[in-house]
């Protein structure tokens, strides 16, 4: 059972959480502007790395908030989590701030 | 390839056994092949050996990065039935079932196919509605089903809770009586050495790290024992399907999660049939062996560590308990995970793709070992020539383009 | 009594010799004491011959003293407490034990399936691949014989009457093992003041120091084990798990240990039975794995006869049960240990005939004592087969001269009843490998040490390679102190005690010996004593090509008994590397799964079994729900009234007069279990735009509408109605399973990808109960309640909320119907509601009010064409599908939108909601018929037949007096007035005609007056 950190509660089980897929798929801007096949890409495609996983958390049965946390997908090892919006915005984090409309993220 | 039966048998025992001969080679890789199909588990091998067996094509390799079977098709709880609900993947698992019904015999290997029938119990009068769809759908679809009453379901299975007092009172079931289960690691024997007889090249600890493509052409891979050439490959990693297809420079609508199962201590034979719940998230069947096999559910994270959290085995006994109490008692032996890859509608991809030459065959989810001889059927038809068998024509990747999904969700509630 | 326990010594031992305990085995009597296990008890009686093995039915005595123990797995107990599966050396003895073991008939003596061993030849490695193939139709009788043949025992047959419970834990330091390593570094870590759990799997502390005659700081071992547990007893955060496995190490350093409360003795169950066994799940910050090692045998002809034991086990045996397995022995080993059971032996009385040391240099400084007691003394010799059946008689040995794989021919013969074996010892590392962490291989030791580890953890002690007594108690005082010290805590200083070490010669590389007759030939050298794995096994496998160790485990079945391989397993892969020519790490190790130990199911499910399975919900309704004798149908973890029958109606008759009661009069329903969702905030508007598809801004204060929302795919997800209670401020309800998940939805859309958007959402789904009132007369029962507000149709029209004093109770009155009848919703504080609901069925007798449940709300919504959400949709429907087009905005954005422009989603022959009428008039249509056109029904014979849709809800209207279905139908809604036809089983298929799904009022104006 993972232990998870909770940029708000602190480190709890992961039984207390729900999992919610990869992070930093933002939703296009326009949907009616992309083609078939790109929007197949936002609605199904994942990047799915083996390695190094930027992923979305919810302390379901805590404070009820997002976050993300950064996981490798063969060892299970959390190397951090990080608020998806904090007030102040690190670099690191622009990416998920403000990427490109149709961006997936990627690993 | 020599013959296996009780007179062969027999004839080894008089010289000792020292005269068998290899299941399957252990060449070195050739320079190129006519085909070759990465990974083999159990749809790799199949998929080889119908290439070599109905469409003539056996200078064909097999690339394995560890040892044959040992990903998922050593890894499940080696459920086989047809009944799905959706015509077209209803029709591909009984493509399947029929092979598994003449396997042993086809393969001269006893892959212990025993049809001992598989019950999914419904508990709500909504679990009810779909199974009397499913079960409709099926008969049309030329599938054995009937639906069981919860009498009924007491007396053929005897320690089943069907007390309306249960915390989710068993209303009734399905029943595919020609489903059962199989010896997994026979599977990939029996096709492993029945496509070397063929003349298939197996090669084992030989690692994929590459896919070369030229001029949107796939030409041949880099493997850990050097580059092989070949303009047809077949990509059936199961779980790392998504790690293959980033080679290709592809994207696939496929996520990898760990999905968990464990084995009790050998108990005298107290369950002859499977029996599979979707509302409290169980399975379970008896192996020949006297374990009782149990799945349990999909860990949510992604995962490629084979391993997933401990509550979910939590859960999954806490349901096989609420199904038969008296399993209490009986001990948990050990417990395992592999990777399954999961596409978005619960079902597989068997699709050409957009890289000339490079196929894949993937997100067969929870519950691939049952397709494997369909999957490799198929998969060998559409490799051998470049279209899809008409079986696995609506699983292919443009699917997720045009909306066409294929949702088995239903059926695949409960991992198997 | 005493006398029958002939093998007994009389002093010494943790045994309690005033408390003799009757017990019996396949039903013969025999006594032990307490202290005993069922196999030290068994060896005091003499009992050699215990069991018959799975696949040879040859015999099978006792062979080991621990976990390892492969040959005597007993069931314990009888009826609803019978357990199965037990190891004898694990079951604790208590008076009135019965036992039983799996195999032999007619008994263990003379079992005829011993016939199996003369077939050993043909019963190799992976032969069920190779027949029972032919008829095929015979597989399933083959099958049956094998089935019956395996296993170990039976389930019982009736519940468990035992509880179990889970317990949570953190911890600073987590030692699995109380051994000498492992209380050292509970004391060091403890007393350093860290917080500390020290589990260990046997009856009581001390490990290995239990099996040994050795001092420890001066005084006898059990003395000193006594003073560091009440030492550590004493501490302030310090618990002590004895009979506590530890069985798995999972991620993020969280183990699980099974605790055995009790010795097995029977409880007094009442109300609340004792938890029986209970699992720890504990996060732990440092663990330090104490586990000690097993004890190898070595491989030779018939080592597997009753009376070869580990050398390890004959100490134990000797030392802590003062039981004497043998009046006569011989010792046969590879290294240093087992010199030690030759002394125990000697001092214990027994004759020891000869020390068999394959070394041609012998032993160390233990040796050189063995000597002085008289000990005979064979170096450079082996074991090469064993005489007798049922018993040990006597063991052949041959020269043996260490480099030659060469037949060897047996030089002596000597005669005894038991012959200890070590063929070296295997350090515990399962948990350091689950852990992840890395196996190192000693050519020094000849074991897999643990190296790098991947999470918080070290090993210590024999678990660590450590040999001698004294390096364990040191190396355990080291891995406490770094644990200390990597908490950041100060670590105290702690001498070691001191205790015997004793310079022993380096372990020789004998796994096997060589046999009189070839390796293929010779069938009877034992792996895996429980599978009847043997070296000619293993070479089988490889010779058929199964030379990955993977595949040789899975076709010789080495390592997958009850002892999960520790007995065997190395000496497999051994065997393994000199049939490959390769080294052992080359051949590589194992996996080392999780469970440790087996643990009992019940242990593991915990508290959440029977009623606790899943927490019911009931509404604030429920008691009298409960009181008028309503069915209950489960709806997700709700239990919801399904119908009120009166005066023994079935549930057909009850529903029709529910019916025409609310279509006629008035009838009341428990609408509770809808999830509510309060939505408010400035941007509340902007955000409802995109989860509904229909133009929520538009929506006047005051005003309701139903809604759907679609998952991003574009299939409906939910539904329900919506109001505007304000500018800023919604009231949103959902289907009664997609409560949660609805709520889940919306939220994470708004944290994830719009934080822009100030929306705050509450879940009032408890807070608030929901009363629906359908019928004619329902306006005039409000009005007979007493209502603040005018109900007329001008003043508080359809699709309208208002804030309303019924009855002397505030309430919320929605004006929408789900019958399509004249209706209102009551939402009331749940504390108020059972009160409401009261005052309506008072006030409601003059109108014949009726109370309805969930088939009634189901048929009435059908008469109108109305969806359930996974009723009417199953993931793969589209709202055009439903017909529901108008409720699609084209001016916005909405989640699910763009999906429904790709191509399948504009296929004009989708399956579309209809209406179905059964030709004959009669025929309810079961729910899940499939449909087909008239076309296939002349092919029927032939499968796959092509089927163009579904009946998803089937009713008979009490209404309309005649069968009404709502179905999916491709391209069903061009196709009104066609026939399709239902495939009934077993019945020529029916005529249905498709009509509108709209069969009662389609106007709607009932709703409406």
């Amino acid at each position: 059972m993972l232990l998870i950190e909770c940029p708000w509660c602190g480190p709890r089980a992961e039984t207390e959480f729900s999992y919610g897929g990869e992070a930093g798929i933002t939703r296009p801007r326009d949907p009616d502007a992309l083609s078939d096949a790109e929007w197949a890409d936002y609605l199904f495609c994942r990047s799915n790395p083996r390695g190094n996983h930027r992923e979305l958390w919810n302390h379901a049965h805590g404070c009820r908030r997002w976050f993300g946390v950064e996981r490798d997908t063969v060892t299970y090892r959390i190397s951090r989590s990080f608020e998806l919006y904090p007030a102040a915005v690190p670099e690191t984090d622009a990416a998920l701030q403000s990427g490109p409309d149709n961006s997936n993220g990627g690993d | 390839m020599k013959r296996y039966s009780a007179f062969s048998l027999l004839r080894n025992a008089l010289s000792h056994n020292r005269n068998w001969r290899p299941a399957w080679r252990s060449p070195a890789p050739k320079k190129s092949y006519d085909a070759i199909v990465v990974g083999g588990g159990g749809h790799g091998l199949a998929t080889a050996y119908y290439l070599a067996k109905e469409h003539g094509i056996s200078n064909v390799a097999v690339l394995e990065k560890g040892w044959i079977g040992g990903g998922n098709t050593g890894r499940n709880t080696t459920i086989v039935r047809s009944n799905y609900l959706w015509t077209e993947a209803a029709l591909l698992y009984e493509k399947s079932m029929k092979l598994w019904e003449g396997l042993s015999q086809d393969l001269n290997y006893n892959v212990m196919f025993s049809q001992r029938g598989v019950y999914n119990l419904a508990h709500s009068l909504q679990d009810m509605r779909d199974i009397e769809r499913r079960v409709n759908a099926n008969r049309l679809n030329g599938i054995d089903a009937e639906v069981v009453s919860a009498s009924e379901l007491g007396k053929a299975i005897p320690y089943l809770n069907v007390s309306p007092d249960a915390r989710y009172p068993i209303l009734g079931a399905s029943l595919q009586r020609r489903g059962g289960v199989a010896r997994h690691d026979a599977v990939a024997w029996g096709f492993a050495r029945a496509a070397d007889a063929l003349g298939v090249d197996i090669i084992e600890q030989c690692e994929v790290t590459g896919i070369e493509v030229k001029n949107g052409k796939a030409v041949g891979v880099l493997t850990t024992r050097g580059s092989i050439a070949s303009d047809r490959i077949g990509v059936v990693v199961a779980g790392h399907a998504s790690v293959l297809a980033k080679m290709a420079g592809l994207r696939l609508p496929i996520e990898s999660h760990p999905l968990q199962a464990f084995v009790s201590e050998p108990i005298k034979p107290v369950l002859d049939t499977v029996v599979m719940s979707g509302a409290v998230h169980g399975y379970i069947s008896q192996s020949d062996k006297g374990e009782l096999v149990v799945g349990a559910g999909i860990d949510s994270y992604n995962g490629y560590g084979q391993r997933g959290s401990f509550p979910v085995i939590e859960h999954a006994m806490q349901a096989i308990i609420e199904l038969f109490p008296i399993f209490s008692r009986v001990r948990m032996l050990r417990l395992w995970g592999g990777i399954v890859d999961v596409a978005p509608d619960a079902c597989p991809i068997l699709s050409k793709t957009p890289v000339e030459g490079l196929y894949f065959n993937c997100g067969w989810g929870t519950g691939g070992f049952k397709a494997t001889p369909g999957s490799g059927w198929v998969f060998a038809h559409t490799m051998a020539r470049d279209e899809a068998h008409e079986l696995n024509a609506p699983f292919s990747l443009e699917r997720f383009t045009t909306g066409a999904l294929v949702d088995e969700h239903g059926a695949a509630a409960v991992a198997h | 009594m005493q006398a029958a326990q002939a093998n007994r010594l009389r002093e010494g031992g943790r045994i309690d010799r005033s408390r003799p305990l009757k017990f019996s085995l396949n039903g013969k009597a025999y006594t032990g004491f307490a202290g005993d296990t069922l196999a030290s008890a068994l060896i005091a009686n003499g009992v050699g011959l215990v069991e018959r093995s799975f696949k040879l039915r040859r015999p099978r005595g006792i062979f080991g003293s621990g976990a390892e123990e492969p040959n005597v797995i007993v069931q314990v107990g009888e009826g609803a407490e019978a357990q199965p599966g037990l190891p004898a050396t694990r079951v604790e003895l208590r008076d009135g034990l019965i036992a039983h073991t799996a195999r032999g008939w007619p008994s263990v003596r003379f079992d005829i399936g011993a016939i199996n061993d003369l077939f050993g030849r043909i019963l190799g490695a992976g032969f069920y691949y190779k027949t029972f193939m032919y008829p095929r139709s015979w597989w399933k009788y083959y099958e049956s014989a094998i089935r019956r043949s395996t296993g170990f025992g039976r389930a019982p047959a009736a519940s468990d009457p035992d509880a179990y419970e889970h317990r949570n834990a953190h911890c600073d330091v987590l030692v699995a093992g109380g051994g000498p390593a492992g209380l050292m570094a509970a004391l060091v870590a403890a007393k350093s003041g860290a917080r500390v759990i020290l589990a260990d799997d046997g009856t009581e502390f001390g490990g290995s120091l239990l099996a040994c005659g050795e001092d420890v700081a001066g005084a006898p071992a059990a003395d000193w084990i006594a003073g560091i547990v009440a030492e550590l007893g004493e501490q302030p955060d310090c618990v002590l798990l004895p009979r506590g496995a530890v069985l798995g190490y999972h991620d993020h350093d969280f183990l699980t240990i099974a605790e055995r409360c009790d010795s097995g003795e029977p409880v007094e169950r009442g109300l609340h039975p004792p938890v029986r066994e209970r699992l720890w799940r504990i996060r732990a910050k440092r663990v330090i794995l104490a586990q000690g090692g097993f004890e190898r045998p070595l491989a030779f002809c018939n080592n597997d006869r009753p009376g070869v034991m580990l050398a390890s086990a004959v100490s134990t045996y000797i030392h802590r049960y003062a039981v004497l397995p043998g009046r006569r022995a011989v010792v046969f080993t590879n290294n240093d240990s087992a010199y030690r059971t030759a002394l125990d032996l000697a001092v214990a009385g027994a004759a020891v005939a000869a020390i068999v040391d394959s070394r041609p240099g012998g032993g160390g400084e233990l040796a050189i004592r063995a000597r002085d007691l008289g000990i005979p003394v064979l170096q450079g010799r082996v074991v090469c087969d064993v005489t007798g059946r049922h018993r040990v008689k006597g063991v052949s040995v041959a020269e043996w001269s260490g480099d030659s794989w060469e037949n060897i021919s047996k030089t002596a013969h000597f005669d005894c009843d038991l012959l200890a074996v070590s063929g070296g010892w295997s350090p515990a590392v399962h948990l350091h490998s689950q852990a992840g962490g890395q196996l190192d291989w000693s050519e020094a030791q000849l074991c897999f040490l643990p190296s790098r580890a991947r999470q918080c953890h070290d090993s210590a002690g024999a678990g660590n390679g450590k040999q001698s007594l004294g390096d364990c108690l040191i190396d355990g005082l080291r891995a406490g102190t770094e644990a200390v010290a990597k908490l950041g805590l100060t670590p105290i200083a702690i001498e070691a005690p001191d205790a015997g070490s004793a310079r022993e010669a380096p372990i020789e590389a004998l796994w096997r010996v060589p046999a009189e007759k070839e390796a293929d030939r010779c069938l009877k050298q034992f792996i895996d004593f429980q599978n009847d794995t043997t070296v000619a096994d293993i070479r089988l496998a490889v010779r058929e090509g199964y030379r990955n160790v993977e595949h040789v485990k899975r076709y010789t079945a080495l390592g997958f008994g009850t002892d999960q391989g520790k007995l065997g397993n190395i000496n497999g892969m051994a065997v393994l590397a000199d049939v490959l020519g390769k080294t052992i790490p080359e051949v590589g190790t194992t996996t080392f799964r999780p469970v440790y130990t087996p643990v009992r199911f019940g242990t593991v499910a915990g508290e959440s079994v029977g009623a606790l399975y899943d927490p019911v919900r009931q509404t604030a309704l429920h008691e009298w729900h409960e009181a008028v004798g309503a069915p209950m149908e489960v709806v997700g973890q709700w239990h919801r009234p399904w119908y009120f029958p009166r005066d023994g109606e079935d549930l057909h008759t009850a529903v029709a007069r529910e019916c025409l009661a609310v279509r006629n009069s008035v009838g009341a329903m428990d609408a509770s279990t809808l999830g509510k969702i309060d939505a408010r905030g400035p941007d509340v508007v902007k955000f409802l735009e995109r989860i509904y598809t229909h133009n929520v801004g538009r929506m006047k204060v005051g005003r309701c509408a139903y809604g759907i929302m679609l998952g991003e795919d574009g299939m409906v997800m939910d539904d329900g109605v919506m109001a505007r209670l304000g500018e800023n401020h919604f009231y949103l309800t959902t289907t009664t399973g997609g409560a949660a998940g609805v709520l889940n939805w919306l939220e994470s859309w708004l944290q994830t990808e719009w934080p822009e958007l100030e929306v705050y959402l509450t879940s009032l789904t408890e807070h608030f109960s929901t009363i629906a009132l359908a019928g004619p007369n329902s306006r005039n029962l409000l009005e007979k309640l007493g209502c603040d507000i005018p109900l007329d149709r001008e003043s508080f029209p359809f699709l309208t909320v208002r804030a309303a004093n019924l009855a002397g109770m505030p309430v919320q009155l929605f004006r929408v119907s789900f019958s399509g009848e004249l209706a209102f919703e009551i939402n009331i504080g749940s504390h108020l509601a059972l009160q409401m609901w009261r005052k309506v069925m008072d006030a409601g007798r003059e109108f014949d009010i009726i109370a309805y449940g969930t088939e009634t709300m189901h048929v009435l919504r059908a008469e109108k064409g109305f969806i359930i959400v996974g009723q009417e949709t199953d993931g793969s429907v589209t709202p055009v599908d439903l017909g529901m087009n108008w409720l699609l905005s084209k001016e916005k954005d909405f989640l699910g939108k763009r999906s429904l422009a790709r191509p399948d989603c504009l296929r004009e022959d989708r399956k579309q909601l209809v209406g179905l009428l059964s030709s004959d008039q009669r025929t309810v249509l079961p729910e899940g018929t499939q449909l087909i056109e008239q076309t296939a029904c002349g092919v029927l014979e032939t499968r796959p037949v092509p089927m163009c849709g579904h009946v998803t809800s089937s009713y008979f209207s009490p209404s309309l007096g005649h069968p009404i279905a709502l179905a999916l139908v491709a391209g069903g809604r061009a196709r009104k007035g066609d026939n399709v036809f239902a495939a009934l089983p077993g019945r020529e298929p029916l005529p249905v005609e498709v009509v509108s799904p709209a069969f009662y009022d389609p106007k709607g104006e009932r709703q409406n007056v």
